[in-house]
């Protein structure tokens, strides 16, 4: 999953604060000790357990929320905010069924800190489209019939609208890296390429509206 | 333009793009809802000593835990056979089984109080193996058979023959939305539960025996699923009677919810087989005889096993005329999850089996084994019975087998790869053709019904609902289509709504590949009834006797949102909501029920004759790997696909389902492995540990294309069902392999390879073919 944001460009003191609880991989927490050997005093603060007051900033708009620092972005999208677009399957970073972007990078929401994501810009599936008017890569996946069940259609649309951000040229081989963490147990992968290359397309033409 | 036939995008696409559709865990919190979890038995097998919930309960935010003497109604259940429990009383019998239940304000409470649950089992010795339960006659059900002609002697007085051990591994459905279910309690001991089921009717009577109130007390909603596969045909029903229990017992509503990793562990999957075989050919490579002993391993309790072992036998021949033939079947009972429907619901185990034989066959004989498929290929006149005595019609497969290796440039590929195996010392290549006669209708003749509700509103819009769930395989869309078109008005006028037992009664379950077939047809007979009534009062509208034209039903017709007589349809018609509109005022019925029951199918168990299937879906793929001989991973370079799929009512959702069914086949014989603890806890339980296709593994060539076929009269627009056969096709990527281990074997040696045919298998089996002991088959669980 190379197109991941790397968690490491985290501001320290939003890490710290979740640090109690965010020991997700070995890297977090090699620089969670040297961060933690580094820092004053008075910014070892400790937050929870018990409900913390944040701001979130989801797609455009500021939200104010009660939650547990240990709360991950995805739960407190869809049990804090409603926004349940975003699906919850492996919650271990797998199967990118929870993607989301943070400051225009994918990132898997189960895997990210509600407190960690402030400050920043997080666009969810609810986001993408402006409107009435779908997302070149959303009204493409109606048109290849890219999605069966459609549990895992909204972090594979995030993942592939991501890659058109990054890559207006897109080849088949950029579409299977960018959704190569996206599982679809339907198997509609041969349309998800079909979707994102006709979405490019359709960008390049001027058509789309992003 | 009418809708069938066309390419009109899934009924839910725009929801699912957009993150607007509603799943059952996206549904807001009822108010005062609590959620639902279970504690599971720590062992495979024990008597339950004792169980101590004192410590979970006063974990902070629980609200109750109940084990089994807290079950109102009836602790006992089963689709077939009732040997389940809801909640353990006195033994338990796999890892993880449900033994207390808990209710809890939060999530995190859940958790927490589940880690606190202590139930203490004196172990008993567990059974995990196919072997095992036979050596310790450890079984589910009475024997089964299916014979015809004389096997023994045909087996003894062939020139060739042998025998052989095939090893099928299981499969974990991995629908991506976990099992789920939110009860909500109504008045008098009613309750309304929303489920993520494939059998809404079975959640409901299940629902309603736990509660021990009647069946009309209980309306089980299903608006979708994210994903089923069969995995949510009966095992739906637990989760959700588990909600509704708590949801009874508390007054409040209560929302089920597992993870991903208590899902894969607790709940049932593909049967593992373990096939024994002997068979007799003769020089061309056509088989004269094949006796064949089906073991599954149904896991603790009988769930559909016995259903699928049936459909296992019944696709033993594939597509093959085998003149003398014995299939006999037992169901093994071991000390894991109640394994399931899932996707094919044995028929690929089945047909594993003698593709397997015909690869091995082609092996002795040197003779490309495409050769050997098209000399047993059932006939178009002759040789058209199968074992079961059931002839098969509109036979599609020698048509495909003339057509697929056309366009998949077979000869020449076969050429190359002959050519690149001889030099290459890195990498071994393989291809291979499998086709694929899959039997359409439940052998559960009871099943093959179905009823639909379709209600037109003054406006002339139309809602429709079936007995069919809809879990992405597009029958809501096809439905649709249906209705529209019966009609005469556009397809967005039509919608159809959740599945719902308190508007299609006992219903059966969308499996099968049947959902369209018995749902569309029950939605068809609702709109000719419609059509007749509302052209005999379209009749006295249109005309009346001015211009010498007095009314006549026959002559209306419904077309494009408009109601005309044919004899004059420029000046005689109307709106179709004006009809509508005029129609209420005069008192005419707008709504039908609509009923559809397969006819001419029967099938008997007892004496494994019958004629059980409406007809048969035909396929062929072909599919081309490249492994590495070295390290036996594999990739799959090329496939070609042509099925048959009649007249499509959506051609594009028709090739949707083909792809991912493909896709899925290809899955279960290749990465998907499911590795057990010695103490029979699965290990594989996440997708960290269990792999199913990703993208990368799509093939880089994968060409689908549908077969024209207009000819199958039977069926519902002359369309034909495809949610499972292409499934079975993926078995092409299995016997590719085996091709490929071919190409190294020593003259007369035959490459051994059980399912999944992961990196270390092909390892595993290159190597002893390499060190010359072919022979030598290495046993896996």
């Amino acid at each position: 999953m190379s197109n991941r944001t790397d968690r490491g460009g985290l501001s320290r003191r939003g890490f710290l604060k979740g640090a109690g609880v965010a020991a997700a991989t070995t890297a977090l927490l090699d620089r969670s000790v040297e961060a933690l050997a580094q820092e004053n005093k008075e910014s070892r603060s400790v937050v929870g357990p018990g409900a913390v007051a944040i701001t979130l900033k989801v797609n455009g708009q500021h939200k104010d929320f009660q939650i547990e620092p240990s709360a991950t972005l995805a739960e407190v999208l869809r049990v804090h905010a409603d926004m349940t677009g975003t699906k919850i399957v492996c919650d271990r970073g797998s199967c990118s069924a929870c993607t989301v972007w943070i400051d225009g990078k994918t990132v898997c929401s189960c895997m990210t800190l509600a407190m960690d994501a402030r400050g920043r810009e997080i666009k969810t599936i609810e986001g993408l489209a402006q409107g009435e008017h779908l997302h070149p890569v959303q009204e493409q996946f109606i048109e290849h019939d890219a999605m069966q069940c459609g549990f895992c259609t909204p972090g594979m649309i995030m993942s592939c609208a991501n890659l058109l951000e990054r890559n207006k040229q897109p080849t088949l081989d950029d579409v299977k890296q960018a959704c190569s963490g996206n599982l679809c147990r339907c198997g509609t992968y041969p349309r998800v390429f079909e979707a994102t290359l006709a979405a490019a397309k359709q960008m390049k033409g001027g058509n789309g509206n992003a | 333009m009418g809708a069938i036939g066309q390419n009109i995008p899934h009924d839910s696409a725009r929801g699912h793009v957009s993150g607007e559709s509603v799943f059952i865990d996206d549904m807001l919190p009822a108010r005062n809802e609590v959620f639902v979890d279970f504690a599971g038995s720590p062992v495979a097998h024990g008597e339950i000593v004792s169980i101590d919930t004192s410590e979970a309960i006063k974990v902070p935010g629980v609200v109750a835990v109940f084990t089994h003497p807290d079950v109102p109604g009836h602790n006992v259940f089963g689709p077939v056979v009732k040997d389940e429990e809801l909640l353990a009383a006195k033994e338990v019998v796999f890892v993880g089984q449900p033994v207390v239940l808990i209710a809890a304000e939060s999530r995190g409470a859940l958790c927490a109080a589940k880690k606190a649950v202590k139930i203490s089992v004196k172990a008993l010795s567990p059974i995990f193996t196919i072997d095992d339960a036979i050596a310790k006659d450890s079984f589910l059900g009475p024997p089964r058979k299916i014979e015809r002609g004389d096997v023994a002697g045909a087996l003894t007085s062939a020139k060739h023959s042998f025998q052989g051990t095939l090893v099928i591994g299981g499969q974990e459905q991995f629908y991506l939305e976990s099992q789920i279910a939110l009860a909500l309690p109504g008045e008098r001991g009613q309750m309304t539960v929303h489920s993520s089921t494939q059998h809404p009717t079975e959640c409901q009577s299940i629902i309603s025996e736990v509660l021990g109130v009647p069946f009309n007390h209980v309306t089980v909603i299903c608006k979708r699923m994210g994903g089923g596969f069969g995995g949510k045909e009966t095992q739906a029903a637990g989760p959700a009677a588990m909600a509704a229990m708590v949801a009874s017992k508390l007054r409040r509503p209560a929302r089920f919810f597992i993870s991903k990793d208590d899902d894969m562990r607790t709940t049932g999957k593909r049967h593992p087989f373990k096939m024994i075989y002997r068979v007799a050919h003769d020089d061309r490579g056509v088989i004269t005889a094949l006796d064949v002993q089906m073991f599954s391993d149904g896991g603790c309790t009988m769930d559909l096993s016995y259903s699928i072992l049936e459909r296992a036998m019944l696709h033993a021949d594939n597509a093959y005329f085998i003149p003398n033939i014995r299939i006999t079947g037992r169901v093994c009972k071991t000390n894991l999850p109640s394994n399931t429907a899932f996707r094919g619901f044995g028929g690929p185990q089945g047909v594993c089996n003698v593709e397997n034989i015909i690869e091995e066959i082609a092996a002795r004989l040197g003779i490309d084994a495409i050769e050997i498929r098209k000399r047993n290929l059932y006939g178009v006149d002759d040789r058209n019975t199968t074992p079961y005595g059931q002839i098969v019609r509109n036979n599609m497969l020698p048509k495909l087998f003339d057509e697929l290796p056309r366009s998949a440039e077979y000869q020449r590929r076969r050429a190359e790869i002959d050519q690149f195996n001889r030099t290459s010392k890195t990498q071994l290549r393989g291809m291979s053709l499998t086709p694929v006669k899959f039997g359409i209708s439940f052998t559960k003749k009871t099943l093959n019904q179905a009823n639909a509700l379709v209600n037109i509103y003054t406006d002339g819009t139309v809602m429709v609902s079936t007995g069919g769930t809809e879990m992405g395989q597009g029958v809501n869309t096809r439905v649709r289509q249906i209705v529209a078109d019966e009609l005469g008005i556009p397809y967005d006028s039509v919608i159809v709504t959740a599945t719902s037992t308190d508007k299609n009664n006992n219903t059966s379950p969308t499996a099968a590949s049947s959902g369209t077939d018995l749902n569309g047809a029950a939605a068809r007979d609702a709109c000719v009834k419609l059509r007749e009534r509302l052209a005999d009062y379209a009749a006295t509208q249109l005309c009346t006797g001015e211009g010498g034209l007095n009314g006549s039903p026959s002559s209306v017709v419904f077309r494009d949102g408009f109601v005309f007589d044919d004899r004059a349809p420029n000046d005689r018609r109307m709106r179709f909501a004006d009809l509508i509109c005029r129609a209420y005022i005069d008192r005419v019925n707008l709504g039908e029920r609509g009923f559809y029951a397969t006819p001419g199918v029967d099938f008997n168990r007892e004496t494994g004759q019958g004629h059980p299937f409406l007809y048969f879906t035909n396929g062929v793929a072909c599919s081309e790997v490249l492994i590495d001989r070295f390290t036996g991973e594999m990739r799959v370079a090329r496939v070609d696909l042509l099925m048959d799929a009649g007249q499509p009512i959506n051609p594009g959702i028709d090739r949707g389902q083909i792809t991912g069914g493909f896709i899925q086949g290809m899955g279960w014989v290749t990465t998907e492995e499911l590795k057990w603890s010695l103490n029979g806890e699965l290990w594989s339980h996440s997708p960290t540990t269990y792999k199913i296709p990703n993208i990368s593994d799509v093939p880089e060539i994968f060409n689908v294309e549908l077969l024209h076929n207009p000819d199958n009269a039977v069926s519902l627009y002359r369309s034909k069902a495809l949610g499972e056969p292409p499934l079975l096709l993926g078995v092409s990527v299995w016997t590719a392999v085996k091709n490929a281990l071919s190409y190294i074997a020593p003259a007369g040696e035959v490459a051994t390879l059980d399912l999944p045919a992961t990196p270390e298998q092909i390892l595993m089996s290159l190597t002893r073919l390499v060190r010359g002991g072919a022979s030598k088959v290495v046993a896996r669980r």
